[in-house]
């Protein structure tokens, strides 16, 4: 392309208008399974942040609230604090392992089934078949002139995308805050701008992925095409046509008896009636092979084997199969079931990192104390010389409480002998060998420790600070640091 | 090898029916796809976003100026309204400050850990050039974490010497005394100093005594340092007998203490200060650790053990 008269002479043109999908409306056992994650999916999605929790006077009770201006993260029982983010990062490494696994096991099952975009545009699909027609009459409205008719159709086909769209960007905010308040601030118009501008952009987006993007959403953006095709092998379940039963093609059923019995030709079972690519959501012809836009959602194999009933063949021109048994078949073994192929070395050694990961964050989850402690000395000055020779350190001490009440504790030092210790607001008449502060329910009391220690003695001293709760449920934390004294 | 003029290798691709670029590099082959024509319309996008930015925002730099643009936004307007916003913020806390009597400001924890805060910054302006960013002080600038106080180190008494300055002429309040210039004004031979700083040191548990200086002391310096030499806060003069030198306690600068005499000053920080920035300044010095305790009333005094007990310190 070194040559700017290349891009002139080019046959082709530099931009392609998008080529409309209208796909056809179609039953069978891979329609029923996409209907019923679909509910699955979206009743998830609408329905978790209205669930309640109990968590006490001093928590919220949305069953799961992300709370970003507290930074808290509640799930049912479980209350994430931001240093236990780990958590979430590990949920996040098994829902990667887990997209690993389920496309180790059935290819491409995500996109065709769970993806946020399948599901919506599905959705979206569905409501375009309610007010247009099947794919003939849209084809037939697409190409007829602007009538009232069109206009009526058109007007309520976008109104009910738009409510559908809004409903989605709606439901979302609601994991953020509580949700029978937002929403009755929502629609008073009191809720804040950020509420109103996230339902904004993801009503936009919402809109125009599942109403205009739709698989140029899977062909041209989504990375995860790109990264399965990587991750697909010849133990990978892909939906396929089954060319070596169905070629040479012949058209119509009539003319493919009358090919086999008059002409004596070899004749396949595909009858090139196109139900495969006309129920295809991305548009494609799976008889071409696997490729890219492929989503496996199944649906060309419904169709393939409605088709298949009335011509009186068997089912599964079209199949879910992978490369290897693609390969015994062709040499004449019969079809292998579909569920055999589930387990293989690789969809295990996935599942036992995913339940290992699993495991390990059930057991830390177990493990967790509900109380913190964390000491750091302060640097500026490291030490203090006090007037009646003895030396001071002090210390920034958080104690976390991550209970749900107001508890009281107890900061004690170990270690560090002939020291005395006192907290803000004390003074060294006071000073003891520990003290005590109340820590406020489900927070972080961040205060000042003064010791106090003879000034003979290392120079830099390890010793312990030790937190216990004083309630009967008890608890201890301890965090260790050093006391520094002068060179002598 | 590469070849640059691939025109002529062009082929249409079996398997997809798109026509290739004619490059080939190791057998590898590009597609000629076309892009979306969507994808045309997100750059026109682009191109109609950046002519709307420079037409409301700042832009085009002119000879000597520049575009205002038509929404007036500049980046120090927005750091003004920020900051118009976080003092509006603030302002019930500053009022609050205000209005307390320093003696109540302990009494009010919330408040106080405010001040504290406020103090905190506030001594990073106007203090840290005498006392140090740690408030650890200098060699005459007094480490203000320690438990040595020249004027006092309750929470009142700070907040007096902060108002009022220290030796500040034309402020009746100020905090004032004069130690004499033993050695220059000629009240004491260098002989005599030497004896007298020997006796200092004694008293501060470094070195032997000596009664000739013991006696000078007696006559000269016990008059505000007291008999003992434990100092007396009315004048600021400092305890002599402790581990903690403001000047330094060899007898180098003793000598010189002693013959020139000492007179620290601070700033009058009610006059140029709010009345607010110097409650938080007093709370924060005293929230240091050396921080001593306001002489209670009688009354409150009695009640007091209660909460002592031995070895535990109950705070709020």
């Amino acid at each position: 392309m070194s040559n700017p008269k290349d891009l002139q002479s080019l046959d082709q043109p530099m931009y392609q208008a998008r080529k409309a999908v209208y796909p056809k409306k179609v039953d069978g056992f891979f329609r029923r399974l996409k209907w019923l994650i679909m509910a699955i999916t979206l009743t998830i999605y609408y329905v978790t942040p209205w669930l309640r929790w109990d968590r006490g006077p001093y928590a919220p009770h949305q069953a799961v609230l992300v709370d970003m201006a507290n930074r808290r993260f509640y799930m049912f029982a479980i209350e994430i604090w931001p240093h236990e983010f780990y958590f979430v990062a590990g949920l996040l490494i098994m829902a990667g392992i887990g997209l690993f696994l389920v496309t180790s096991a059935v290819g491409r099952a995500w996109c065709g089934y769970a993806c946020p975009q399948t599901v919506w545009t599905d959705l979206f699909l569905h409501i375009e078949r309610a007010i247009d027609g099947d794919r003939n009459a849209q084809i037939k409205l697409a190409a007829a002139p602007l009538g009232v008719s069109k206009i009526v159709k058109r007007v309520t086909k976008h109104a009910i995308w738009l409510v559908v769209a809004v409903a989605t960007g709606g439901a979302w905010i609601f994991y953020f805050a509580d949700a029978p308040t937002l929403a009755c601030e929502f629609l008073s118009g009191s809720a804040p701008f950020v509420a109103y501008a996230t339902v904004g952009v993801l009503t936009a987006t919402t809109y125009t992925f599942g109403g205009f993007m739709r698989e140029q959403i899977c062909i041209y953006m989504c990375p995860w095409p790109r990264i399965q095709t990587a991750m697909l092998d010849e133990k990978s379940l892909v939906v396929t046509y089954k060319f070596w039963r169905g070629e040479p093609r012949t058209q119509g059923r009539k003319r493919a008896q009358d090919a086999m019995i008059i002409d004596s030709m070899p004749t396949g079972d595909c009858i090139d009636c196109t139900q495969c690519i006309q129920v295809c959501p991305t548009g494609i012809d799976i008889r071409e092979g696997a490729q890219l836009g492929c989503i496996t959602c199944g649906l060309c194999i419904d169709a393939c084997d409605k088709v298949m009933d009335q011509i009186g063949k068997p089912r599964g021109l079209i199949h879910y199969a992978t490369s290897d048994d693609c390969e015994l078949e062709q040499a004449g073994a019969p079809p292998r079931p579909v569920t055999k192929a589930l387990f293989h070395p690789r969809t295990l050694a996935y599942f036992a990192i995913w339940c290992a990961i699993g495991l390990g964050l059930l057991f830390a989850l177990g493990q967790r104390t509900r109380l913190d402690l964390s000491a750091i000395q302060d640097r500026n000055p490291v030490y203090v010389q006090l007037s009646d020779g003895s030396v001071r350190n002090n210390y920034t001490v958080k104690v976390r409480n991550m209970e749900g009440r107001p508890r009281k504790v107890e900061i004690k030092i170990d270690g560090l002998p002939g020291a005395v210790l006192w907290g803000e607001l004390g003074d060294r008449a006071s000073a003891g060998k520990s003290v005590q502060i109340d820590v406020a329910a489900d927070s972080v009391r961040k205060t000042r420790l003064f010791v106090a220690a003879p000034a003979t003695g290392e120079a830099a001293q390890p010793f312990d600070f030790t937190v216990r709760a004083l309630d009967s449920e008890g608890g201890i934390d301890r965090d260790d640091v050093k006391f520094e004294r002068p060179a002598r | 090898m590469v070849d640059h003029d691939g025109a002529d290798n062009k082929r249409i691709d079996a398997p997809t029916g798109t026509e290739t670029v004619g490059h080939e590099w190791d057998g590898i082959e590009e597609l000629n796809t076309p892009l979306p024509r969507w994808w045309l319309w997100t750059f026109y996008i682009t191109i109609v976003w950046a002519i709307g930015y420079t037409v409301v925002y700042p832009a085009w730099p002119m000879v000597s100026n520049f575009t205002k643009g038509s929404f007036g936004w500049t980046s120090r307007g927005q750091y003004d309204e920020q900051m118009k916003l976080e003092a509006a913020k603030r302002a019930p806390i500053t009022d609050a400050i205000e209005k307390i009597p320093m003696a109540d400001l302990p009494r009010n924890p919330q408040l106080m850990a405010a001040a504290i805060e406020g103090g905190r910054a506030a001594f990073k302006v106007y203090c840290v050039q005498c006392h140090g960013s740690g408030a650890a002080g200098s060699k005459g600038f007094p480490n203000l974490n320690d438990d040595d106080w020249l004027w006092g180190g309750d929470l009142q008494t700070v907040h007096a010497t902060l108002v009022n300055g220290i030796r500040q002429p034309g402020n009746n309040d100020t905090r004032n005394s004069m130690m004499p210039a033993f050695g220059r004004d000629g009240i004491l031979k260098p002989a005599e100093i030497q004896s007298l700083v020997a006796h200092v040191q004694a008293i501060s548990h470094r070195g032997k005594d000596n009664a000739k200086g013991a006696a000078l002391f007696a006559v000269n310096c016990a008059v505000c340092h007291g008999p003992e030499g434990k100092g007396n806060r009315q004048f600021g003069a400092p305890n002599l007998t402790d581990g903690i030198w403001l000047y330094g306690g060899d007898a180098e600068t003793l000598t010189e203490t002693i013959t020139n005499a000492r007179a620290g000053v601070m700033p009058a920080w009610g006059q140029s200060l709010k009345p607010a920035t110097v409650k938080m300044l007093a709370a924060y010095v005293h929230s240091l650790g050396g921080g001593e305790a306001t002489p209670a009333p009688a009354l409150v005094a009695e009640a007091a053990p209660a909460s002592a007990e031995a070895g535990n310190n109950v705070q709020p």
